[in-house]
């Protein structure tokens, strides 16, 4: 396993990691990753993926209105709200 | 007898009877909790003055239902044993909720987890480590440590967990209690807060598999909410225990066993064929080739779905927030990297790196397609028997901390778990032995094809029944 | 200096389910901040999409009204970003199996006419909305919009100039309402637009980079940005920069694209296959029923009324890109009877005060009966065209009045009674002798100065035609 770029894995992740995580996890990661290499010695040839394990199909929900949320009440226990809002701090451009 | 040493089946009898009433439960729970909970932990919230409870006549009527921290209770804080989830109401009943509420059942507590149940052990949930009621020097198992140590201590008649890659068999296993993970589909997800959605199942821990068949009973079945639910029929479980297996025909996979070469499981495996060939089973061994990849896909699975699942918990609109970020990247990053624990980051990161571009191809989809062959090789077995045996773990309990410092070694702790997950079949956990070593319980596995858990309640309960391993351990008195 | 040009368009159209593609908070514009939410589309922990068959069925329907083929396997992928308006931090979308693929819009070039292709259609679900403008500090988030079912219509870069694109969005419309599957009302956010722009210096040249266009909001505003981007990408070129492959913002008011700051890095967005949904096939058999179910598609209808009623392409055009349009020339042609004079009517002063005022037909009081009685009025010579037009019409249109009546109440009917003429004509042909001279000696033209004359003796209500007749006829008795 090649050295990976942890830093820009954890910003995909949108996770800030301290250098000190950053370098505890790049050991543990480059091991699990190597353990699961082997999967490199398996012949999958013409197999195709299972994402999930039961054979369902078609299934669907008829196109009935539900009743919506008390949005008001919810947001009573949201990080941060402003009037029947979400809030949230503005984008600003980070230098990288 | 106290209520609380009652087993589900035998509390809701003594109610319909009048013997017992359901407040009578409670308490007994409340001062069992007060009594036993300080050292162990199982749980990290209880209070019988927020029990939930509907006037119904069903089969639980009356009888208390522990619920791990990953299923929504409506008005209730969930929380997955994380930070980042600290002040999340839910305003909506997790499906099984609804079940149980239907059957009569109380909930009224929340047992602890490893943090968004990505763990063996119950250690890393935000809480602090639930402790092992057989050996509080111990770990319960994970990530459902909660619900298995509760069952086990008495401090719960029946809980329920999730099993991913084994969190409700393995802290089963290392309890001495019974674990149930149904077929993918059988029981909804919805309502259980996603760690692998493609693995996740919820399923019952209780004190026999009575019980077990009891609960599945109940919160088994078809919802419209989740597409992944099978819409198939829920036959009477009880029914399925008439204490005979004569003719049922139980595969002994190799590749299992081989792995399996302590003292410990030998002495198991020897134990339960015995038995089984005692009750009149047929005992055959089959071959499950590719299962010897299942943790190495599972690792790749499970890491990528819940890196995706976990995106939900970013500050916005519910849970916690870094107050302080002025930016919304560094409101994101921050409020990710304070609320969510190593386990949870590490898994996040693997996730993130498996489906990252240039790399999609050489695990994603590698995993998925090793995942058929794992599947197929179930098919293959089960058109000559019936019933697959394992050892659940691959050891009793261990010590807390133990296992900390090396995730790889953890991750193995699932390795007779995993498989059944990747290929959604049922698998039931009950104790099966104990360990030469210090005298801790050790779990035996049976796997059935899907959605014939029947075999399994059938197999499992007439073992239990030639054994009395549950009375030894105290669950039934 | 003249570059060739290569557009292709990702259409993003909303589709008219009545509740969201994976729950069931019914679609609605206009309501409440968080009004239309739920769970499901919060992104709450726990939480499962459910898929909205209505949703499906209206994607089939298109993907066959556009000519495409339906997917044998059809599956949602998970597209992962981080956006205060994506609840769950990932859009469900499809990826590898959309709903269907191909299929062709034809659009008339000035060199005829030309087949634009389509690369594919998929189902996935909208954002919600982020409000910048109220302080420095803080956005908010209003989730009504997140989970409205969208069809993303990719077009394959066969388009070659703004006004191809802009024929192409109004062909693609046309069918898209025709089919009702989608009202397309941008000004709602029905229909939404990103441009694909590249240009080259010569044919032999390898297709330019490409710059990805956002915000565009009417067709107008692609029209507008196309242009400013070819411009702007071939002074690029001529200057000897390269140019780079980027995503620009179209700015409506300042009629000009930026370059988006992103300091994010390069979008990766891990697409896999969505494990809460389960993979989706169609029936032939229920292809074949959705193709029998599908109206005349505007193309058709076009050809046909060229063919039927032999109007000219252009008419037969603007009368067939709206369903309502086209099936009020039929009624109201079938009470007249003369397709050109009912086709005149309707592209001339109806779409005027359609245009003017930015109603639909079905918004006014209009009827096909009411139109065909203002149209017989001015048939059988009760009044001029002029005063129907612009007198009765109009009233019509607003208050549905009778157009007879209208007539009577407004004095405008016109004279035809012989007796009534025959006195002014006799008037005009006694005081103008010169000019009846004149015309006897042979210059016909000297008529309509008669003519005129009793036009103006009658105060203008003597019908013209009638009058020259009987003018012409007195004239030669005399």
């Amino acid at each position: 396993m090649s050295s990976i770029d942890l830093r820009h894995i954890a910003r995909l992740s949108r996770l800030h990691l301290s250098d000190e995580e950053l370098n505890y996890f790049e050991g543990q990661v480059a091991q699990i990753l190597s353990f699961v290499e082997k999967l490199k010695d398996v012949d999958v040839e013409g197999v195709g993926p299972t994402s999930h394990p039961l054979s369902l199909s078609n299934v669907f929900r008829e196109d009935a209105p539900k009743p919506s949320l008390a949005i008001e009440e919810f947001l009573r226990t949201a990080p941060k709200a402003k009037g029947r809002f979400f809030e949230v701090p503005k984008i600003i451009e980070d230098k990288s | 007898m106290k209520p609380n040493e009652l087993t589900a089946f035998r509390l809701a009898e003594a109610i319909r009877k009048n013997e017992l009433k359901p407040e009578d439960a409670l308490s007994s729970l409340e001062a069992e909790i007060a009594a036993k909970d300080g050292t162990i932990r199982a749980y990290v919230a209880f209070d019988p003055r927020r029990k939930k409870s509907r006037p119904a006549s069903g089969p639980l009527a009356g009888v208390p239902v522990a619920l791990k921290d990953n299923i929504c209770v409506e008005g209730e804080e969930t929380t997955c044993g994380s930070k980042i989830l600290k002040g999340f109401v839910s305003p909506y009943n997790a499906t099984v909720v609804e079940k149980l509420l239907d059957a009569g059942a109380v909930i009224f507590g929340r047992t602890n987890q490893d943090e968004f149940a990505f763990g063996s052990s119950c250690e890393t949930s935000c809480y602090g480590p639930t402790r092992n009621p057989r050996d509080p020097e111990r770990v319960p198992g994970g990530s459902s440590g909660g619900s298995a140590a509760s069952v086990a201590n008495h401090t719960a008649i029946a809980a329920l967990g999730s099993d991913t890659g084994g969190s409700i068999r393995q802290p089963a296993s290392f309890c001495g209690v019974v674990g149930l993970k149904p077929t993918y589909g059988r029981v909804s997800r919805y309502g259980l807060i996603a760690f692998a959605s493609s693995l996740d199942q919820i399923g019952p821990f209780t004190k026999d598999v009575r019980d077990a068949a009891l609960l599945l009973g109940v919160i088994a079945g078809h919802d419209a909410k989740d597409s992944t639910s099978a819409d198939v029929p829920v036959p009477d479980y009880l029914a399925a225990l008439k204490g005979d297996v004569a003719g049922l025909r139980i595969g002994i996979p190799t590749e299992y066993w081989e792995k399996a070469a302590s003292a410990d499981l030998l002495a198991l495996k020897d134990g339960a064929i015995r038995t089984f060939e005692k009750l009149g089973a047929t005992v055959q061994p089959v071959s499950l080739p590719h299962t010897r990849y299942a943790v190495n896909v599972y690792y790749i699975v499970a890491p990528s779905e819940a890196s995706s699942n976990l995106a939900r918990f970013d500050g916005v609109r519910f849970g916690f927030r870094d107050g302080a970020a002025r930016s919304l990247l560094s409101m994101y990053e921050n409020s990710r990297g304070q609320g969510f624990g190593a386990e949870v980051k590490r898994r996040i990161i693997l996730g993130t790196y498996s489906l990252s571009s240039g790399y999609y191809d050489a695990y994603y989809l590698r995993a998925m397609k090793v995942r058929t062959l794992i599947k197929r090789d179930f098919d293959e077995a089960f058109k000559k028997v019936d019933v697959i045996l394992t050892p659940t773990a691959p050891s009793a309990a261990f010590k807390l901390g133990q296992k900390t410092k090396d995730p790889l070694e953890m991750y193995l702790s699932d390795i007779f778990t995993i498989s059944a997950n990747l290929a959604g079949l049922p698998a039931i956990s009950v104790p099966g032995g104990e360990s030469a070593d210090n005298g801790l319980p050790l779990g035996l596995q049976l796997l059935a094809k899907p959605f014939d858990e029947a075999a399994l309640f059938r197999a499992a309960h007439a073992f239990e029944c030639a054994t009395d391993f549950h009375k030894k351990w105290g669950n039934v008195r | 200096m003249s570059v060739l040009t290569t557009i292709g368009l990702e259409v993003h159209v909303q589709l008219g389910s009545k509740t969201k593609i994976f729950c069931g908070c019914e679609v609605k514009f206009g309501s409440k901040p968080n009004g239309q939410v739920c769970p499901v589309c919060l992104g709450l922990p726990g939480v499962l999409p459910v898929l909205n068959r209505e949703v499906f069925r209206l994607g089939l329907r298109a993907v066959l009204a556009l000519g495409g083929e339906p997917s044998t396997l059809i599956q949602f992928d998970r597209k992962n970003y981080f956006y205060p308006d994506l609840p769950k931090g990932y859009q469900i979308s499809q990826y590898d199996h959309p709903l269907g693929r191909g299929g062709q819009i034809e659009i008339e070039t000035p060199a005829g006419a030309k087949k634009i292709r389509l690369n594919r259609l998929h189902l996935e679900e909208d954002a919600g909305k982020l409000l910048h403008d109220q302080s420095p500090e803080w956005s908010l988030v209003d989730l009504n919009r997140a989970g409205t079912p969208l069809a993303e219509i990719v077009s394959e870069p066969d388009l070659e100039s703004s006004d191809e694109a802009y024929a192409y969005l109004t062909a693609l419309k046309a069918v898209l309402r025709a089919i009702g599957v989608s009202e397309c009302d941008m000004e709602k956010g029905q229909l939404r637009c990103d441009a694909n722009v590249s240009v080259r210096k010569a044919k032999a040249d390898p297709l330019g980079k490409r710059v990805e266009i956002k915000n565009l909001n009417s067709f107008k505003a692609v029209k507008a940005a196309i242009d400013h981007e070819v411009e702007r990408q071939s002074a690029a070129l001529e200057k000897g920069e390269t140019i780079t492959q980027e995503t620009r913002l179209w700015d409506d008011e300042r009629e000009k694209t930026f370059a988006m700051r992103s300091k994010e890095e390069a979008h990766d967005y891990r697409y896999f296959p969505e494990p809460d949904l389960v993979p989706f096939s169609i029936d032939p058999s229920e292809i074949e029923r959705e193709r029998a179910a599908l109206p005349e598609l505007p193309k058709a209808k076009k050809e046909r009324f060229i063919a039927k009623y032999g109007l000219s392409a252009y008419d037969s055009g603007l009368l067939t890109q709206e369903t309502r349009i086209s099936e009020f020339f039929e009624e109201t042609n079938r009470l007249i009877g003369n397709p050109k004079t009912t086709a005149n009517w309707i592209t001339g002063p109806v779409f005027a005060y359609l245009g003017a005022r930015n109603l639909s037909i079905e918004e006014t009081r209009l009827t096909p009966a009411l139109l065909a009685g203002t149209a017989g009025l001015v048939q059988k010579g009760s009044v001029s065209l002029q005063a129907a037009r612009e007198k009765i019409l109009p009233d019509v249109l607003e208050q549905g009045l009778d157009p007879a009546s209208v007539m009577k109440e407004k004095g405008l009917e016109q004279v035809s009674d012989d007796s009534a003429l025959e006195g002014w004509i006799a008037e005009a042909i006694a005081g103008n002798p010169k000019v009846v001279a004149e015309f006897k000696g042979g210059k016909d033209g000297a008529v309509m100065f008669l003519v005129g004359q009793v036009m103006k003796k009658s105060g203008g209500k003597a019908n013209p035609g009638k009058v020259q007749e009987m003018m012409r006829k007195t004239l030669a008795g005399s």
